[in-house]
């Protein structure tokens, strides 16, 4: 392994008439050379610096991969590496038809939702180097029909989210077409963390209810109504009509604090309280009629 | 066969406010995306909404700014209707619900960005696309309005006349990425495309991975001209190591940019003595990189900005998202330390062209959004000008394809009696390889066919695609393509152009081009095949990237975004014109379209740039 630093004297006689900018990237640019040099020495012995990653496979019409499997990748480890930036090196480099989801890579998407290491997080979001467990083992979200590899068939995750009514519904908005709706800076960060959702599933599947009840909503559709609920700019007649769906026997009160969601939520949404509120709200909207 | 009244290709903020107008006004609208909507890429923008609402501002001091930042290569009528709608436009979002941020009496927030003459940036957090995407996309399950998701349009159906503008476009041509199946998709009053940017013809780029440019692809080869390609924006502050992007507010809100020698650079070397950090982007893009280049860099690849003053209440109210991307992305913490920044690829100023309604000079068929050019933003976009754009243009174009009269458009499409031909040195033959003997073209049948016809033959040509691309063996893979590709862009097509660097860009595409005759897919599944994606999306990567040098290389002259090592100046007796480019089934042709300085009730005079 050569770390040799070049000869001062050299560079110096070298670099005559070029700019300090320029000197300082020659400088740079050798020592670069011989960082680069040292790490192509060690990448070539048997074990080199590599990330093993365990991945699944499954593949319905090719016969190969009819029978779940794991595959094993090993992926030249780089600072900052995530285990996305994982899965498209061995894509790109080992089996191109290694497949899952993926595209902003900065976790706004929720597209790469995955069980790594036992868990479900984002792949995008997840650095190699805070796992704890080599070979990174990465499978698709648990409680959903894969469809692919590590794609899974999000549609009942989607039909729990319109079932809410996903959308503003305000008793009537302003006439005139220049004229907001005024809400409260408080009420805009009550409502804050709820509108953060990105649809990624990881919340459903890591719930124990939701994979016994296929009818319950789960966390990410209630917290979608609670993010209405709780706007104030949404009149009475619509909250009352969003309890109905939020209170019945598929809804806020199937959950039993288990707080999976919250824990594996990679938008920070605390799901569970928005959940408890929700109950506590119920609750009140029950004694109205007493 | 799927038939609809209007087809609107790509689910993003442009897509989704197109098929909300179309639907108002009566149509019945499909949309195909490639991804589940909330997964488009509008999600990730961060800043906000320009928009004219307060007392004290103005839609015309809004377009003012909009032209001068321009660099005065955006149409007026552009500027002046996407300025004029916007208000309205904004606050329908709001109607809508979309959580804005509040001011302390209720009224939604706004501040200030680079380039703008008034605090007139609307936002919600840093995170304003992800609210205005999912806002639209309520409103789109509210209104029951068909989305068919991941399924990759893999063509328009146009029929084939000589000259583009007599076409007719009749529907699209999808592949369920499910099952494998490619279908036909009539439509019997229009196709909109919004399929949004082609940020992966580079590879440091802030765009998403799905950001292939498809739309603009598939318009081009069908004979719609390609405008002003080569404007490109590089966004000043993007994370060194991935491209994630850290928005504009840091910098509104009042983030400092440092160099190694801890020195304001913006100020110390004279690149905007007044606006300082919030001069526009591509003068600040140019600044950082000078400023490595001459040594005063951080690794030689970055320079810092810094928000540690503001205080940690006034980030976590404004800015939290910020903390969380520099976290995760790049492991500082915001609070404690500067966060490493450089250019990356981050907007096409360019694409299809259109009128201010969406139209393209093919009938039926239109484009909005980030695909399209009609021009609003001409040599530069302002920061907080592409939400806007989306939501004005995108309902624009959905009304008009369902039949609502907008009136006479001022900006014409089409080559016509003001252009003038154009000629370019290149190094070698441009467009599809052996096209001189084949004479591949965009379109699919004669112009008196029937429109179902015309899908069909589509639908045929599509299929045989298909196969072919999954029976080759052992032919070339398309990540090689693609990587060879965005390299010699990002080598050579970047912040700082020469002439001899653009030239061999051409190169380096012709044999990108050559090494894709042979591609070939080797997953043979028809099951959620992405190797077959990706190929698919490769061709478009290609042609984009070389239309867009074709433009760089012709330009000769220093205008907004677009710099020539050799031509320092802006040459407004000679350049003040649109560049064109025709794919003229597969050998590109050059061309030019003056620009229209003349607004309403003023014309823009070209002033000398400076912030």
């Amino acid at each position: 392994m050569s770390t040799q630093t070049p000869d001062e004297s050299e560079t110096e006689s070298e670099s005559e008439g070029f700019s300090p900018g320029e000197k300082r990237r020659q400088v740079r640019d050798e020592a670069r050379e011989a960082r680069e040099e040292a790490e192509a020495a060690e990448e070539s012995t048997p074990e080199g610096d590599t990330v093993p990653l365990k991945v699944f496979r499954y593949d319905p019409e090719i016969p190969e991969k009819q029978e779940p499997r794991f595959d094993e990748f090993r992926v030249p480890r780089e600072p900052g590496m995530t285990v996305l930036d994982a899965l498209m090196y061995a894509r790109d480099h080992f089996d191109s038809s290694l497949t899952f989801r993926h595209s902003c890579r900065q976790a706004v998407c929720g597209s790469d939702a995955l069980f790594i290491n036992g868990s479900q997080r984002l792949g995008c979001q997840t650095q190699i180097q805070d796992l704890d467990n080599e070979p990174v083992r990465i499978e698709p979200l648990p409680h959903q029909d894969v469809v692919k590899d590590l794609v899974v068939d999000m549609e009942h995750f989607y039909e729990q989210m319109e079932t809410v009514e996903p959308y503003f519904d305000p008793d009537e908005t302003p006439e005139d077409e220049l004229e907001e709706q005024f809400q409260t800076p408080e009420n805009r960060e009550h409502v804050k963390m709820s509108t953060r959702c990105i649809w990624c599933g990881a919340c459903m599947s890591s719930c124990n209810i939701a994979a016994g009840d296929n009818k319950y909503l789960g966390p990410a559709a209630i917290n979608k109504a609670y993010r209405f609920y709780m706007d104030e700019r949404e009149g009475e007649q619509k909250q009352e009509e969003r309890m109905e769906v939020i209170a019945e026997n598929h809804g806020v009160w199937r959950c039993q604090t288990q707080f999976s969601c919250t824990n594996v939520c990679p938008k920070d949404i605390p799901l569970t309280e928005h959940i408890q509120e929700l109950k506590r709200e119920a609750v009140k909207d029950n004694l109205k009629f007493w | 066969m799927h038939e609809h009244d209007i087809i609107v290709v790509g689910a993003g903020g442009a897509g989704l406010r197109a098929a909300i107008a179309a639907h108002e006004a009566g149509a019945d609208v499909a949309m195909v995306t490639k991804l589940h909507p909330v997964r488009s890429h509008t999600g990730a923008a961060e800043g906000g909404i320009n928009a004219a609402l307060r007392e004290g501002d103005s839609w015309e001091d809004h377009a003012y700014d909009t032209v001068k930042g321009a660099d005065y290569l955006a149409d007026a009528p552009a500027a002046e209707t996407l300025c004029q709608d916007s208000p309205a436009d904004t606050i329908q979002l709001e109607h809508w619900g979309m959580p804005f941020s509040r001011d302390d009496d209720g009224r939604v927030s706004q501040r200030p960005f680079g380039g703008l003459s008034f605090p007139r940036t609307t936002y919600a957090g840093a995170e304003t696309g992800h609210h205005l995407l999912h806002t639209m996309y309520e409103q789109v399950v509210k209104r029951g309005i068909t989305v068919h998701d991941e399924w990759h349009v893999t063509d328009v159906a146009v029929t084939d006349e000589d000259d583009p503008s007599e076409r007719s476009c009749h529907g699209v041509t999808a592949y369920d990425i499910r099952t494998g199946e490619v279908e036909g998709f009539l439509a019997n009053d229009g196709v909109i495309l919004a399929t949004g940017g082609m940020g992966q013809v580079f590879d440091h780029t802030t765009n998403a991975v799905a950001n292939t440019g498809d739309g603009v692809a598939m318009a081009y080869r069908a004979g719609v001209p390609m405008e002003d390609m080569e404007f490109i924006q590089f966004h000043p502050t993007t994370l060194p190591s991935t491209g994630v992007l850290i928005s504009e507010g840091v910098r509104g809100e009042g983030g400092i940019l440092y160099n190694s020698d801890g020195e304001r650079l913006m100020f110390e070397y004279g690149y905007a003595t007044n606006d300082g950090e919030l001069a526009s982007r591509d003068v600040v893009a140019r600044a950082e990189l000078t400023e490595v280049n001459e040594g005063r860099g951080f690794e030689d690849e970055y320079v810092m900005l810094d928000m540690r003053h503001l205080g940690e209440e006034r980030i976590m109210d404004r800015l939290e998202n910020i903390l969380h991307l520099a976290e995760d992305f790049e492991g500082v913490d915001g609070l404690e330390e500067p966060m490493p920044v450089k250019p990356g690829q981050h907007y096409a100023m360019g694409g299809i062209e259109v009128n201010e309604h969406g139209e393209t000079c093919i009938d039926g068929l239109y484009a909005a959004g980030e695909c399209a050019c009609v021009s609003v933003h001409g040599g530069n976009r302002l920061g907080g000008n592409a939400l806007p754009e989306l939501i004005v243009f995108g309902k624009r174009a959905g009304y008009h394809a369902a039949g609502r009269d907008l009136g006479e458009p001022k900006i014409k499409t089409g080559y016509g009696e003001d252009s003038e031909p154009g000629e370019l040195d290149s190094p070698v033959e441009l467009g599809e390889p052996g096209s001189a003997e084949t004479a591949a073209d965009g379109g699919t049948s004669t112009g008196d066919a029937d429109p179902e016809s015309v899908v069909e033959r589509e639908l045929e040509t599509q299929r045989a695609r298909v196969e072919e691309l999954l029976e080759t063996e052992d032919g070339v893979n398309h990540a090689e393509v693609r990587s060879a590709v965005q390299e010699t862009m990002t080598e050579n097509v970047n912040v700082f152009r020469e002439e001899d660097g653009l030239k061999d860009a051409l190169r380096d595409i012709r044999t990108a081009r050559e090494r894709y005759q042979d591609v070939s897919v080797s997953d043979t599944s028809r099951t959620y095949n992405t190797d077959l994606i990706h190929t698919m999306e490769t061709r478009n990567i290609l042609d984009i990237a070389e239309a867009l040098t074709m433009g760089a290389l012709a330009r000769e002259e220093f205008r907004g975004a677009h710099w020539r090592a050799e031509h320092q100046e802006r040459k407004d007796d000679e350049w003040l014109k649109h560049t064109m480019v025709s794919w003229n089934d597969g050998s590109p042709e050059l061309w030019y379209r003056p620009v229209i300085l003349e607004g309403e009730s003023k014309t823009y005079e070209p002033k000398v740039r400076s912030y």
